[in-house]
C-alpha cells in the first residue's frame, strides 16, 4: 500500500547533540505504530519535529497532498500540516482558562472558523466518547490526571486529524488512571486512526500496534511486527532494551 | 493647639466631592488607555521584535526611570515650545497623557513577566492545534496572564488615581486644585487637605474591598 504519510531524512540537533540522525518512515492509512526505545533516543523529538514544535534542521514531511521541507517550511505550511496532525502531549496541556469542553471547542471555532453551535455539538459528542459527558463545564484544576489525558486526546480527535501523535500519553499519571487513558486509546485504534505513538507499556504497544519501532540513539534500529519485535528481536541492542524493561 | 473647624471640613466636603467625577474621568481614561498600550508593549518585548523591541526597551527605561511630575511638566509645559500642535493642550489632557504613558510603562514589565509566567505547554499545546501566534496570545496566553497581572495592575489603577493629583501643577482645578483654592481663602489648610485625604483614602478603600472580592471570585472560577 502506498504511504499517506512519508518522513524522510529528518535530522535535528540541539547544539552539538544530534538527537534525531535521518529518520526515514512510511505510515499506510489506518496504520497504527508503536515508537518504544531508551530514554534520550529521540523517540519524543521525533513526533514534535512531526508537528513543528521543535523545528526538525532537514528532511522532508509528506501528509496526503502536503508536503513540507523542513528547511525552507514556512508558516502557513507549518499551521496547515499542525491543522492535520493532532498532538496528544505528556502531561496533558490542557488550555488552563478554559473548561473541558471549550478545550475540545477551540480548534474547532478558532482555528477552523466553525460556529460556536456546531463546535458545541461536535464537542459534546467527543465529550461523550471520551467517557466525560459530564463533565463539559469542569475546569483542567478540577479534573483527575486520567480526566485531563481524556480531555487532552478529545482536543486532538476534534481536529479529525489524518495522524495522531501520542507523546507518552500515559508516562505523568498516577497507576490508578493508565488503564483508562490506554482504554481510549484502544479506542481511537480500533477506529483504524493512523497514529504515532510513544509509549513505555510494552504490553500495551503489542496489543494495539501493526508495526513497532525501537529507536535508539535517534536512528531507527529495528522495526516490525509486535510479534516479530517482541518475539524475536534481530538486533542486539532492541533485545537489550527489551530484557531491560522486561 | 488649636482643634480642628470641623463644621469647615463639613461645609467644605461636598465642595470637594464635586470633583471626584474629574478624578475618576483622568483615572479610568488613562488606565483602559495604559493597559491597551501595555499589552501591545508587553507583547513586543515577549515576542523580541526586532528593532522595535529595543525602541520599547528604551521607552519603558524612560518612562520608570523618571519621575511622573517631571513628565507631566515635559507634556504640558515643555513640548508645546516645539510642537506647535500642542500649545492647545489643557491640563487635563496634559495629565491623561501623561499618567498613561509612565503608568503603562510599569504595567507593560507586569503583564511581561505574567506572560512569561505561562507555562511553556500551553504555548505548545495551542500550537499543536494550529493556532496562529495572534491566535495563541488572545485566546490561551493573555487570559492566563491576566488573572497573574491583575492584582499588580490594580494596584497601579490605585496609584493613578491618587497620581491624578497632581493635575493641579498643570492648572487644573480637582479635588486637591479645589483644596488649594479654598484654604487659600480661609487659612485653614489642614482641615482643606484633610478632606481630600479622607475622600482619596475612602476611594482607595472601595476599590480594594471591590478588588478582594474579584479575587476572590477568579480563584473561585480557576482554583489551582
Amino acid at each position: 500500500m502506498s504511504c499517506e504519510i512519508e518522513i524522510s531524512g529528518l535530522i535535528k540537533t540541539f547544539g552539538d547533540n544530534t538527537v534525531l540522525n535521518g529518520i526515514d518512515l512510511c505510515l499506510t492509512p489506518g496504520e497504527r505504530v508503536a515508537i518504544i526505545g531508551p530514554s534520550g533516543t529521540g523517540k519524543s523529538t521525533l513526533l514534535r519535529c512531526l508537528n513543528f514544535l521543535d523545528r526538525p534542521d532537514a528532511g522532508r514531511i509528506t501528509l496526503g497532498d502536503l508536503t513540507v521541507d523542513a528547511a525552507r517550511a514556512d508558516k502557513p505550511e507549518i499551521l496547515a500540516l499542525r491543522r492535520r496532525t493532532g498532538f496528544v502531549f505528556q502531561n496533558y496541556a490542557l488550555f488552563a482558562n478554559m473548561t473541558a469542553r471549550q478545550n475540545i471547542m477551540e480548534g474547532l471555532t478558532t482555528v477552523r472558523g466553525w460556529t460556536p453551535e456546531k463546535a458545541r455539538a461536535r464537542a459534546d459528542e467527543i465529550l461523550g466518547q471520551i467517557g466525560l459527558g459530564d463533565r463539559g463545564d469542569s475546569y483542567p484544576s478540577g479534573m483527575s490526571g486520567g480526566q485531563q489525558q481524556r480531555v487532552g486526546i478529545g482536543r486532538a480527535m476534534a481536529l479529525d486529524a489524518e495522524l495522531m501523535l501520542f507523546d507518552e500519553p500515559t508516562s505523568a499519571l498516577d497507576p490508578e488512571w493508565v488503564g483508562e487513558v490506554l482504554d481510549l486509546i484502544r479506542k481511537i485504534a480500533d477506529g483504524r486512526q493512523t497514529m504515532l505513538i510513544v509509549t513505555h507499556e510494552m504490553q500495551f504497544a503489542r496489543e494495539i500496534a501493526d508495526r513497532v519501532i525501537f529507536m535508539e540513539g535517534g536512528r531507527i534500529v529495528e522495526q516490525g511486527p509486535p510479534s516479530q519485535i517482541f518475539g524475536n528481536a534481530q538486533d542486539d541492542r532492541t533485545r537489550a532494551f527489551l530484557r531491560r524493561v522486561g | 493647639m488649636r482643634p480642628l473647624d470641623i463644621a469647615y471640613m463639613w461645609d467644605l466636603a461636598p465642595v470637594i466631592a464635586g470633583y471626584i467625577p474629574l478624578t475618576l474621568f483622568m483615572a479610568i481614561v488613562a488606565m483602559v488607555a495604559a493597559l491597551a498600550l501595555a499589552a501591545i508593549l508587553a507583547i513586543i518585548r515577549v515576542l523580541k521584535l526586532p528593532v522595535i523591541d529595543r525602541l520599547v526597551a528604551v521607552f519603558i527605561s524612560f518612562f520608570r526611570g523618571t519621575p511622573l511630575l517631571v513628565q507631566l511638566f515635559l507634556f504640558y509645559y515643555g513640548a508645546p515650545q516645539m510642537l506647535s500642535f500642542l500649545t492647545s493642550i489643557n491640563g487635563v489632557t496634559a495629565t491623561i497623557l501623561g499618567l498613561t504613558l509612565h503608568f503603562s510603562a510599569y504595567m507593560a514589565e507586569s503583564i511581561r513577566g505574567a506572560i512569561l509566567g505561562v507555562d511553556r505547554s500551553q504555548w505548545e499545546a495551542a500550537q499543536s492545534i494550529g493556532m496562529t501566534q495572534g491566535q495563541l496570545l488572545r485566546r490561551v496566553i493573555l487570559p492566563q496572564a491576566a488573572q497573574t497581572a491583575a492584582p499588580t495592575l490594580m494596584n497601579y489603577f490605585i496609584d493613578m488615581i491618587k497620581g491624578t493629583s497632581l493635575a493641579f501643577t498643570l492648572g487644573v482645578t480637582e479635588m486637591m486644585g479645589a483644596a488649594q483654592k479654598e484654604a487659600a481663602g480661609s487659612f485653614l489648610y489642614l482641615e482643606a487637605f484633610l478632606v481630600v485625604a479622607l475622600f482619596y483614602w475612602v476611594i482607595v478603600e472601595a476599590l480594594s474591598v471591590g478588588q478582594r472580592r474579584m479575587e476572590a471570585h477568579l480563584g473561585k472560577a480557576v482554583a489551582r
